[in-house]
C-alpha cells in the first residue's frame, strides 16, 4: 500500500483521532441517557462517531486517489508568532502593557523575513502609544501599564 | 407596502442619529481599510473588535460591524484592480478583468464602475432585506425544535457544499466544530464536558478566541511564508468617470449581478464570496464575446462587484430572521448579539425594532458613505498598499492580543488563541477549511439543545424530523444538495469555478 495523497492521509488520521477520542471520553465519563432524555454523552458520541467515520473515509481515500504532496511546514513563523502571543498573555499582569507589547512586537517581528532593530523599535513606539491612547485611555480597558512591583 | 415604509422610516430615524452615523462611518472606513490590505479580512477584524463592542449600545455595535463587512467588499476591489491582489477573498474574480483594465490605463473607470455597481446592489439588497425579512421571521416564529434542528442541518450542509476543496473534509470540519462547541458546562445536566479539570474551560472556549486563532494568527503565519512581493500599479489613476460605452456595457451585468448576488446571499452558506464567483461565471457564459473576459472586459468587473455587495448584505437575512449564520461573518454577528445579551432569532425584529430596522437603514447610509468617500480617497488607499507586510502583521497581532486579553483579563484566552492559530495553520496545510468549523462551533450547543427538545417532544422517535413537513423539507433539501455535489459531473464544475483564480 502506498499513500497517494499524504494530505488526506494525515487529515483522515486527525479526524479519526478527534472523533474516537470524543466518543471514548464521553462514553467513559458521562451518562448516555436515552433517545427521549439524552444524557450529556449522547450528542458527543453521535458527533464523534460520525467524525471518525468521515475521517476513515478520507483516510482510505488517501490510498486510492492521487493528491498533492505534503507542503513544507515553515516552523519559524509558526513557533515565533505563537510564542509571541503566549508571552504577551502571561507577561501582561505581572509586568504591564508596555513590556508585554514589547515582547509581542519584537518576538513576532523576529518571525518575519527581515528584522531591523531600528524599524521594529519605531513600529513598537507607534503601537504602544496608540494602544495606550485608544485602549487604555479611550476605551478604559483595565490594563496595568507598568510592572506591578513598581507600585503604579 | 405601507408597513415597510414606516419600518424603514423608523430605521432611518435610528441610523441618522449622529452617534450611529459616526459608527457607520468608522465601520465602513475600517472595512475599506482591511479590504484594501491583503492578509487581513473581515472575519479577523470583526473578531478583533467584538470585545470592544461590549462598551457600545447593541445598535451601534451591529451598525459598525456590518459596515466592516460590506465596506471590505469595496476595499477588496480596489486592491484587486490596482495591484492584482485580492484584498478580500470575494474580490478574487475582480482581479481577472479589473487588473487588465488598469494595465490598459483604465483603472479609473474600473474603480468607478465597481463603486457605482456596488452602491446600486447595496440599495437593492437593502430593499430586499426590508421586504423579505418580516414574512420570514413570521414563519420562523412558528418553528419548533425539530424545524430548527433541520434548518441548522441544512445551513451546515450548504456551508460545506459551497466551501472549496473536499466535501467530506468540509463536513468533518463542521462536526469537529460542533464537538468543540460542546466543551463546557452542559446546560441540561450541569455536567462539565471535555474540560479536563481546567476551570477556564467550564464556560467553554470563547468563540472570538477560536475565530481569531483560525482566521487571524493562522493567516499571519501562512502569509509569512510568502515573500513580500507586491507590485503596486504606480500609474496615476486618471479619468475616473466611465465612458458612455462603459455604462452601456455595464448596466445589464450590474443588474444580473445584483439579482444573482441577492439570491445567493440568502442561501445558507452563501455570501459575498460565492456571489462574485457565480456572477463572473454567469457573465462569461452568456456574453457574446467570452474571449474578451480576462482581457479587461468591464462586464467582468461590474457583475461580480455588484454581486458580492448584494450577497454580503442579503446574507444578513437568515441571521436576522432565523438566528442562523450563513457564513463565518454572520456567525460573528450572532456572537456580537450574544455579547449584548440578545438571543438571536425571529423575535429580535418584534422585540427590538430599533435595532433591526436601524441596522438595515444603516446599510443604505453606509453604502452611500462608501460611494461618496471612496472615490476621492483612492489615492490614500494606494499609499496604504505600499506599507510592507513586516509592519502590518505585528500591528495586527497587537490589536488581536489586546482584544483577546481584554475578554476576561486572563492569559488563558491568549494561550487558546495561539493553540488555534497552530491548529488553523495545520488545517490550511492539510486543505481543511476553517470556515465550516467556525459555523459548527457556534451552532453546536444550539443544535444539541434543539435535538434534545425535539426528541423529548416526539418521545424518542427520530422520525419526527421527517413527519413534520417544514422539517422534512429542510432535510430533503440538504440531501439533494449533498447528492448534487457528489455527482461527478457537477463536482467537476464546482472545482472549475473555484480554480479560476489568477496565478
Amino acid at each position: 500500500m502506498r499513500i497517494k495523497s499524504p494530505k488526506d492521509f494525515w487529515a483522515g488520521l486527525m479526524f479519526i483521532g478527534f472523533g474516537a477520542f470524543a466518543m471514548a471520553w464521553a462514553y467513559a465519563n458521562y451518562q448516555m441517557g436515552t433517545a427521549v432524555r439524552m444524557g450529556p454523552a449522547y450528542f458527543p458520541i453521535l458527533l464523534g462517531g460520525l467524525l471518525a467515520l468521515l475521517g476513515a473515509l478520507v483516510f482510505i481515500g488517501s490510498f486510492a486517489v492521487e493528491g498533492p504532496p505534503l507542503p513544507h511546514m515553515n516552523m519559524r513563523p509558526l513557533v515565533l508568532i505563537s510564542v509571541a502571543c503566549v508571552v504577551y498573555g502571561y507577561v501582561m499582569k505581572p509586568l504591564g502593557l508596555v513590556i508585554a507589547t514589547a515582547c509581542l512586537v519584537y518576538i513576532s517581528a523576529f518571525g518575519g523575513h527581515e528584522f531591523k532593530w531600528k524599524e521594529v523599535t519605531i513600529l513598537y513606539v507607534i503601537l504602544i502609544i496608540f494602544s495606550v491612547l485608544v485602549f487604555v485611555k479611550g476605551l478604559t480597558l483595565p490594563f496595568p501599564l507598568w510592572p506591578a512591583f513598581l507600585g503604579y | 407596502m405601507g408597513d415597510i415604509f414606516s419600518n424603514l422610516m423608523l430605521g432611518f430615524s435610528v441610523a441618522v442619529t449622529p452617534i450611529h452615523l459616526l459608527y457607520a462611518l468608522i465601520g465602513v472606513m475600517l472595512g475599506t481599510l482591511i479590504g484594501v490590505l491583503p492578509g487581513i479580512g473581515p472575519v479577523a477584524t470583526i473578531a478583533m473588535l467584538l470585545p470592544i463592542t461590549f462598551n457600545l449600545s447593541p445598535v451601534a455595535a451591529l451598525i459598525m460591524l456590518a459596515g466592516i463587512y460590506y465596506g471590505a467588499q469595496y476595499g477588496g476591489s480596489t486592491s484587486a484592480i490596482l495591484v492584482n491582489l485580492p484584498g478580500e477573498s470575494a474580490s478574487v474574480v475582480t482581479c481577472l478583468d479589473g487588473y487588465q483594465m488598469a494595465r490598459q490605463g483604465r483603472a479609473g473607470p474600473a474603480l468607478a464602475i465597481c463603486a457605482i455597481g456596488s452602491f446600486f446592489a447595496g440599495c437593492v439588497a437593502t430593499l430586499i432585506i426590508a421586504t423579505a425579512a418580516p414574512p420570514l421571521a413570521e414563519v420562523a416564529l412558528k418553528f419548533g425544535p425539530a424545524e430548527y434542528f433541520s434548518l441548522m442541518v441544512l445551513g451546515l450542509v450548504a456551508a460545506t457544499v459551497l466551501a472549496h476543496g473536499s466535501l467530506i473534509k468540509a463536513i468533518a470540519m463542521v462536526l469537529l466544530g460542533l464537538l468543540l462547541g460542546l466543551i463546557g458546562t452542559d446546560v441540561n445536566s450541569g455536567v462539565l464536558r471535555f474540560t479536563f479539570g481546567i476551570p477556564e474551560l467550564s464556560d467553554g472556549i470563547g468563540f472570538v478566541v477560536v475565530a481569531m486563532g483560525m482566521f487571524g494568527t493562522a493567516e499571519i503565519i501562512t502569509n509569512l511564508e510568502l515573500k513580500d512581493k507586491r507590485e503596486i500599479f504606480t500609474a496615476k489613476v486618471t479619468h475616473l468617470f466611465p465612458t458612455k460605452d462603459d455604462f452601456k456595457r455595464a448596466w445589464a451585468p450590474v443588474l444580473r449581478g445584483t439579482a444573482l448576488g441577492s439570491f445567493l446571499g440568502i442561501l445558507p452558506g452563501g455570501g459575498a464570496l460565492l456571489s462574485s464567483f457565480g456572477a463572473y461565471t454567469l457573465e462569461k457564459k452568456i456574453s457574446r464575446h467570452p474571449e474578451k473576459f480576462g482581457k479587461g472586459a468591464i462586464e467582468g468587473v461590474a457583475a461580480p462587484e455588484a454581486a458580492n455587495n448584494a450577497g454580503a448584505q442579503t446574507s444578513f437575512i437568515p441571521m436576522l430572521t432565523l438566528g442562523i449564520p450563513g457564513n463565518a461573518v454572520m456567525a460573528l454577528m450572532i456572537g456580537a448579539l450574544m455579547i449584548q445579551g440578545i438571543a438571536p432569532g425571529p423575535q429580535v425584529m418584534n422585540e427590538k425594532p430599533q435595532l433591526f430596522w436601524g441596522l438595515i437603514a444603516s446599510m443604505w447610509v453606509g453604502n452611500f458613505m462608501l460611494v461618496v468617500l471612496n472615490l476621492p480617497l483612492i489615492g490614500m488607499w494606494i499609499k496604504l498598499l505600499t506599507v510592507p507586510y513586516r509592519y502590518l502583521y505585528p500591528s495586527i497581532l497587537v490589536f488581536m492580543a489586546i482584544g483577546v486579553f481584554s475578554l476576561s483579563n486572563n492569559p488563558w484566552d491568549v494561550l487558546v488563541m495561539a493553540v488555534f492559530g497552530i491548529f488553523g495553520y495545520i488545517c490550511v496545510k492539510l486543505e481543511c477549511e476553517p470556515a465550516p468549523l467556525i459555523l459548527g462551533f457556534i451552532l453546536g450547543p444550539l443544535m444539541e439543545e434543539n435535538l434534545r427538545r425535539a426528541m423529548l417532544l416526539s418521545r424518542g422517535d427520530p422520525m419526527t424530523f421527517l413527519t413534520k413537513p417544514i422539517s422534512a423539507g429542510f432535510i430533503v433539501a440538504s440531501l439533494i444538495l449533498l447528492v448534487i455535489v457528489a455527482l461527478p459531473a457537477l463536482r467537476k464544475k464546482r472545482e472549475e469555478v473555484f480554480v479560476e483564480e489568477p496565478k
